[in-house]
């Protein structure tokens, strides 16, 4: 299994990751590499095995009940940016051109 | 025990301290005084071990005191005035949890993981918080943002990992209680590198309210313990349900203390895909030894197959990269942590991440994050799955077959060079005895039984689900008919 330069960047982007040329160059390598390994898996006969359990019938739901979890101090105070009790990010891409928030 | 009583003596037993302060002939804060002394005099920060990312004398000194205040006996509690450390991916109130990454570097918990305030009721103390490989993702502590543990018997060499710092801490005579955490063997490889006992409990045992997230379906917390007895103490003490964590099952927690001096009427199974012709032929021996031990002490020894075994590795570097690639998605700068700025949102995400994340944890997460993508998640996640549920299969036969206990070595070397695995899957392979347990969700522990060139050497047992009692009965066993060789 090898996988491309651009699957690293494709993967990269999925998971928010910005990397360089070069380590997207080691990353392609290093990922072959491992998956290889992996490839012993595609001769196992799992036709009895069933789905492993990630196909259940819906997901199993528990009663939404248990104390609070108390924090000692309010999420504003140790996120990076916060006020009023949201927390503040760079504006969207797609907001570029609305009126910047008073 | 305490083996001396002057500055700097190694901490070795929590029953000999709980019985101590109990009796009245030693304060809560005396054990504490001499774990701070001990991790002065092996040099424990940074400027020699590294097994300790975080400690306050004064602060662990005052809590002692509350300790001592609660009176003696049971209102003291059952760990009163032992010294614990707490492996850096567990988060302590108002103290660092680093997780080991610059991520995390200035993050200060505003709650507290249940097994910390489990022991804490106790009476127990907090004394460290200890180094660990990035995210809990390594095998031999190299990958701590922070600089690697170095082995407590030789610097040049690794001390195991993921919880290396604990295990590190527990071996050098600082805590005779860590808490580490298991995905993959990280509590059993790493106390089986430095010669202490390490325990991976049943999934849903333990609560994981307050661990950082790795890989969910086989992250649990685990102990290490100076003594089989020590780790037996803290297993007990932590364990059981927990409303705060939905994956805890409601199951009684046995007294796993119990004294024993016969396995007579026990099942041994000696499976065979753990004793390969590769194996050191050292460790082997010493692995024939404690089962000829079994058999002195009644046990019946049988060989039996877990046919899937080779599987393990590959399902594993599949199914934990899968799922860390999505725990790990919370790190994005924006509810707590670093933030970086870069263009816009995304700019800012990736800025903070690429920062933020060393390199085994980015692999991991591109790993991950490939094998579920779009036309690749059948042939790889999925499959794992399936193979997954194959492995598990093996060992419920095998218990179904009447074997009590499973007993292989914890490790296929003994603790090797700091830089001497750059392969990532060459790192991967030292797990290949011990991420069979969390694939089947079965308890298991390692416990010293011997030195090869000088070097601690692991033997693992591996009981069915919440059969710990069991397990930790033919451990005390061992580890009393070893007495000295265990070390030797």
């Amino acid at each position: 299994m090898s996988i491309s330069l651009e699957e690293v960047r494709h993967v990269a982007t999925l998971a928010r990751l910005g990397i360089s040329d070069e380590r997207a160059r080691m990353a392609a390598q290093e990922l072959s590499s491992i998956l290889e390994h992996m490839e012993v898996l595609s001769r196992v006969d799992t036709s009895d095995a069933g789905d492993g359990g990630i196909a259940q019938a819906g997901m199993i739901l528990r009663p939404d009940v248990g104390p609070p979890i108390t924090l000692v101090r309010p999420p504003a105070d140790f996120a990076p940016m916060a006020r009023d009790g949201f927390f503040l990010v760079p504006r969207l891409a797609t907001h570029e051109d609305a009126e910047p928030a008073p | 025990m305490i083996d001396a009583s002057g500055a700097g003596a190694s901490l070795t037993s929590a029953s000999a301290i709980v019985d101590a302060v109990a009796a009245g002939v030693q304060s809560p804060g005396r054990a504490i005084e001499q774990s701070f002394a001990r991790a002065r005099q092996v040099r424990a920060g940074a400027d020699g071990l590294n097994a300790i990312l975080w400690s306050d004398e004064s602060a662990a000194l005052h809590e002692a005191a509350t300790v001592e205040e609660r009176g003696a006996g049971q209102r003291a509690g059952g760990l009163a005035g032992v010294p614990v450390v707490i492996k850096d991916n567990i988060a302590t109130l108002d103290t660092p949890t680093t997780c080991g990454s610059h991520i995390l570097e200035h993050y200060r918990s505003p709650f507290e993981a249940t097994v910390v305030r489990r022991l804490r009721d106790a009476g127990a103390v907090v004394v460290a918080k200890t180094n660990l490989d990035e995210f809990a993702m390594g095998s031999s502590t190299e990958y701590s943002a922070f600089g690697r543990t170095k082995h407590p018997l030789d610097p040049a060499l690794v001390p195991g990992g993921s919880s290396g710092g604990s295990a590190a801490a527990v071996a050098a005579g600082i805590a005779p209680i860590g808490l580490g955490s298991e995905t993959g063997g990280s509590v059993r490889q790493p106390a089986a590198f430095c010669g202490v006992v390490g325990v991976k409990p049943t999934y849903g045992r333990v609560s994981r309210f307050g661990l950082v997230a790795f890989a969910s379906s086989l992250d649990q917390v685990g102990v290490f313990g100076a003594t089989v007895d020590d780790a037996a103490l803290a297993l007990q003490t932590i364990a059981g349900r927990d409303t705060l964590d939905a994956t805890t099952i409601d199951h009684a927690v046995g007294d796993y203390r119990k004294p024993v001096s016969s396995l007579r009427g026990l099942v041994i199974g000696r499976p065979r895909e753990y004793f390969p012709e590769q194996l050191d032929p050292q460790i082997a021996e010493h692995c024939d030894r404690v089962l000829e031990h079994c058999r002195s002490l009644g046990a019946t020894v049988k060989d039996v197959s877990l046919p899937n075994t080779n599987l393990a590795i590959p399902v594993y570097y599949i199914v934990a990269p899968a799922e860390a690639s999505s725990n790990l998605a919370r790190f994005d700068g924006v509810r707590y942590g670093l933030r970086l700025t870069g263009d816009g949102l995304r700019g800012m995400y990736e800025a903070t991440r690429s920062s933020g994340f060393g390199p085994e944890v980015t692999r991991r997460i591109l790993l991950g994050t490939y094998v579920l993508s779009a036309g690749y998640y059948d042939a790889y996640y999925a499959k794992a799955m399936q193979v997954r549920s194959l492995i598990a299969r093996d060992f419920a036969a095998v218990f179904g077959s009447g074997v009590d206990v499973l007993f292989t070595p914890t490790t296929p070397t003994p603790a090797f060079p700091a830089g001497s695995k750059s392969d990532p899957y060459e790192m991967y392979l030292s797990d290949i005895f011990t991420v069979t347990a969390n694939l089947a969700g079965i308890p298991a522990m390692s416990l010293p039984i011997g030195r090869v060139g000088g070097l601690p050497v692991g033997g693992q047992l591996l009981a069915p689900h919440f059969a710990e009692g069991t397990m930790f009965r033919v451990a005390q066993a061992l580890e009393r008919a070893l007495g000295g060789d265990a070390h030797r």
